[in-house]
């Protein structure tokens, strides 16, 4: 039994018996209510903090003599929108994967907090750890393509967005290891990457506060003993619990956001579960840095802003992938419905009203693939990316959104309850205006 | 590959028409706004020029003329095209940069010769190709609803010609052009199969001009309105096929509009990038920077509301190039033209607008060109259909719904 399933089973425990209190009528009686509330709050925060896994041993079998990276394609001369034969039969598996297997996990893995174990197994399958690393360490595709994680990410959350967060949480890690790491880091975790049994894994940048700027870190990192030592608390990390390496974005003395590679066994951290209003299935979690000591080789891309400044805007772009394969889950779930719902004696599509909301939900869908599409395809072609990450991602996040709401609308009562997928897409796509890392494409 | 950005090939075709609206557009943009229905003469000699460059191959894309079926160019080594669809839609971008309502009325540039490429066989391209042609469609009683236009062809068989009679409005160009493209139906009772296009020279003495409008915008451009008075015309002049076919419906000459809706939203975008560049710059003077990498809640309201524009002009910008490739890829698009235009045209008000709102009394005043870009702006989500139009044809595709049952 992994330690996720006992926390879960101790909080179900915890549940029944909250539950039996909360309905007890003799708690208002005796004016016991908020003090029992109270308490119950406090003992949550106080019983769920665990030990992070303990994880297995990084070791490097194999030492490389400089950083592999993966080459950029060259510069296209054609305005193209088609994928390329590789692109297409990812594309394709992965689609066919999430619509057969995530879709109908789906609302049990977002009521649980968790993705089940098989379906993580399976999408490892599938090589999303794989594609952004370099071919000498095993990796799958020979050019640097954002776009082909993009298509794969988009795909992936057709099925559903929490699962494929969760699924693509370790492939981030292994992306950013690929593009920002030494020698040293690359032979010592990115073979545990490609092979069978690919670790969970986390890029942990997003903090617990309002008007959050992942420029303005209050994670610190301070040098020590020739290492780094550091404190702070990360908010919303997929798979918190289960992650056997993080990446953790921190700011060092000299005010710059850096990135750490954190193992999950290190002394001093702990995760706290965080589940959200969306995301569910991807177990988030806090993690929480008490006096972490790391070795002076845990710094990644030697500390360049520029690589900060990169991880942030590659992440964007994963969280615009995976709006936009929601946003498609929306649209095919909501054309045939309203062509079937009767009202006043004839589909309800049959009102402008009811169609041109559709007709809305394509536009901007596509407005927002496009954007996105664009802005991987110049990460690819080695072009300065940053404006056009920050167009994807504002479309991505108000134009997604309202997909979100739309789709519910459509559906009118019947959207808000779980009969129907339409809510849980609501309360995922927000996740596109709030996110900042966990993804890197 | 996927690659979304402008062709290197195109860059010196760009660079020209952004000259020309450098140079000339933008230079008598005030001048012929204010002074509606002069003759803006400068632009002749612009054409004359742009006829030269033609055969030299540089603007050759830059008009409406260019769009149709994508033949010319041979598809790459990866299989994908990008011909004169493209090419139009980025000059045109460029052109109503500098200004929309002189695009309008740019000898030899009418959307007219679209439809004539559209539908005719080779011995009209020979006669009508090169020539300024308008386009006239609507009538008093007939806007968007197309297929209720009244005006009536009859076959007069002794004479071989047509004999036109009714009644057409909101015709750009239509005083300037050489020729007028109008429609009209062989036969009220046999809807829209029946409706055809016929070319007009615009000296025939049964085309009587009535008036020109008085516009919120692009008032460079000449709107006319004809009345059709006996108007006789050689039967040769019929686009496309003369027989009322009821299995193909409208298609002949609706086939137009997928290729000019694409432009027309390229001419939404070029105008609101022009909105977006000035304010940009009338902010960068108050002090405000846009930086992309800052998230949105945590900057200056403007920069955040600024950067919320560009996002959505980017959207209709690529939606419009991809309308555009598919055309050059002969894959029907009617729907991504239609989805383009919807975007394009609502996208470029709503930042004319914001943008005017943004600099406030120098974007209200006259002493800056937004207010007027603000005005002109309006007309690209009204003609070749509304929005509401353009929301109607993508949601019956979408939805698998013919337009009766979506009305």
């Amino acid at each position: 039994m992994s330690q996720q399933n006992f926390t879960e089973r101790g909080m179900a425990v915890g549940l029944r018996a909250l539950n039996r209190l909360a309905g007890n009528p003799l708690i208002d009686r005796f004016g016991l209510r908020d003090p029992a509330q109270r308490m119950l709050y406090g003992a949550s925060k106080a019983t769920v903090r665990t030990a992070t896994r303990a994880g297995r041993t990084f070791a490097a079998t194999q030492k490389l003599s400089g950083p592999a990276r993966q080459p950029r394609t060259g510069r296209s001369d054609l305005f193209d929108l088609t994928p390329d034969e590789e692109q297409q039969m990812l594309r394709e598996s992965v689609r066919d994967f999430a619509l057969a297997k995530l879709r109908p996990a789906a609302a049990d893995a977002d009521a649980r907090c968790t993705a089940p174990d098989d379906l993580l197994t399976q999408a490892n399958e599938l090589g999303l750890t794989m594609v952004g690393v370099p071919e000498e360490l095993g990796g799958a595709v020979a050019e640097r393509s954002a776009v082909t994680t993009v298509l794969m990410s988009e795909a992936l959350a057709q099925g559903d967005m929490g699962i494929a967060v969760a699924c693509l949480a370790p492939a981030g890690v292994s992306t950013a290891l690929s593009l920002w790491g030494d020698a040293d880091q690359q032979s010592k975790y990115l073979p545990e990457f490609v092979g069978d049994n690919v670790p969970a894994a986390a890029l942990a940048l997003l903090e617990p506060r309002s008007l959050f700027n992942p420029f303005e870190l209050r994670t610190r990192a301070r040098r020590a003993g020739g290492g780094f030592v550091l404190d702070g608390v990360k908010s919303l990390v997929p798979r918190a619990a289960d992650a056997e390496l993080f990446i953790v974005a921190a700011e060092t003395e000299d005010g710059t956001p850096a990135l750490f590679i954190v193992e999950s066994g290190t002394a001093g951290i702990s995760v706290e579960p965080e589940p959200a209003m969306g995301l569910r299935a991807a177990a988030t979690g806090r993690v929480i840095l008490e006096d972490v000591k790391l070795p002076a080789g845990a710094l990644l891309g030697d500390g360049n802003h520029e690589v900060m400044t990169e991880c942030v805007q590659l992440s964007r772009l994963g969280w615009c992938a995976v709006a936009v394969g929601t946003g498609q889950a929306v649209l095919d779930y909501v054309i045939p419905y309203v062509n079937e719902r009767k009202a006043f004696g004839e589909p309800i599509s049959s009102r402008q009203s009811v169609a041109f909301t559709v007709a809305n939900i394509a536009i901007e869908l596509d407005g927002m693939r496009l954007a996105t599409y664009r802005a991987a395809s110049r990460v690819d072609q080695g072009l300065p990316f940053a404006r056009e990450v920050a167009l994807a991602k504002r479309l991505c996040a108000e134009r997604g959104m309202a997909i979100g709401s739309d789709g519910v609308q459509m559906l009118g009562g019947h959207g808000y309850t779980k009969e129907h997928p339409v809510e849980r897409w609501y309360r995922d796509l927000r996740a596109a205006g709030v996110m900042e890392g966990a993804l890197v494409v | 590959m996927i690659n979304l950005e402008t062709p290197r090939k195109f860059e010196f075709l760009v660079g020209q028409a952004h000259q020309v609206a450098t140079e000339i557009f933008r230079t008598n943009s005030r001048k012929y706004d204010g002074d509606e229905h002069s003759y803006p003469k400068e632009l002749d000699m612009l054409a004359a020029v742009i006829d030269g460059m033609n055969e030299g191959g540089a603007l050759s894309g830059a008009g409406a003329a260019g769009v149709g079926g994508g033949n010319g160019a041979k598809a790459a080594a990866s299989g994908t095209r990008n011909a004169s669809n493209i090419a139009s839609l980025l000059g045109l971008i460029e052109l109503s940069w500098g200004d929309v309502g002189l695009l309008l009325t740019m000898p030899r540039q009418g959307l007219g010769q679209a439809a004539i490429a559209a539908v005719a066989d080779e011995e009209q391209l020979k006669r009508f190709g090169g020539k300024w042609a308008a386009m006239a469609i609507t009538e008093p009683e007939a806007g968007s609803d197309s297929a209720a236009i009244r005006t009536t062809a009859t076959l007069d068989e002794d004479s071989g010609e047509y004999v036109l009679n009714g009644e057409k409005i909101f015709v750009t160009a239509g005083d300037r052009a050489e020729l007028i493209v109008v429609w009209a139906t062989l036969d009220r009772n046999q809807g829209r199969a029946a409706i055809k296009s016929f070319v007009v020279e615009r000296d025939n003495p049964g085309l009587i001009l009535e008036r020109l409008e008085h516009k919120l915008g692009i008032r460079a451009s000449d709107t006319a309105d004809f009345r059709l008075e006996n108007c006789r015309i050689p039967k040769q002049n019929l686009l496309g096929s003369p027989e009322i076919e009821p299995k193909r419906g409208f298609a002949g000459v609706m086939q137009t509009f997928d290729n000019t809706r694409p432009l027309v939203a390229g001419m939404a975008i070029g105008v609101s990038r022009a909105c977006l560049e000035r304010t940009r710059e009338l902010l960068a003077e108050a002090g405000v920077e846009i930086d992309y990498d800052t998230p949105p809640h945590v900057q200056v309201a403007a920069a955040s509301e600024f950067i919320a524009m560009e996002s959505d002009w980017e959207a209709a910008r690529l939606l419009t190039m991809q309308a555009a490739w598919m055309a050059d890829n002969k894959k029907p698009n009617s729907l991504q033209a239609s989805m383009a235009k919807a975007k394009a045209g609502r996208t470029a008000t709503d930042i004319a607008l914001r943008c005017v709102a943004l600099c406030g009394s120098i974007g209200y005043g006259e002493g800056e060109l937004l207010e007027k870009w603000a005005r002109d702006v309006k007309i690209l989500d009204l003609f070749e259909g509304t929005q509401q139009i353009q929301l109607l044809i993508v949601a019956r595709q979408l939805l698998g719904k013919t337009s009766a049952e979506l009305k």
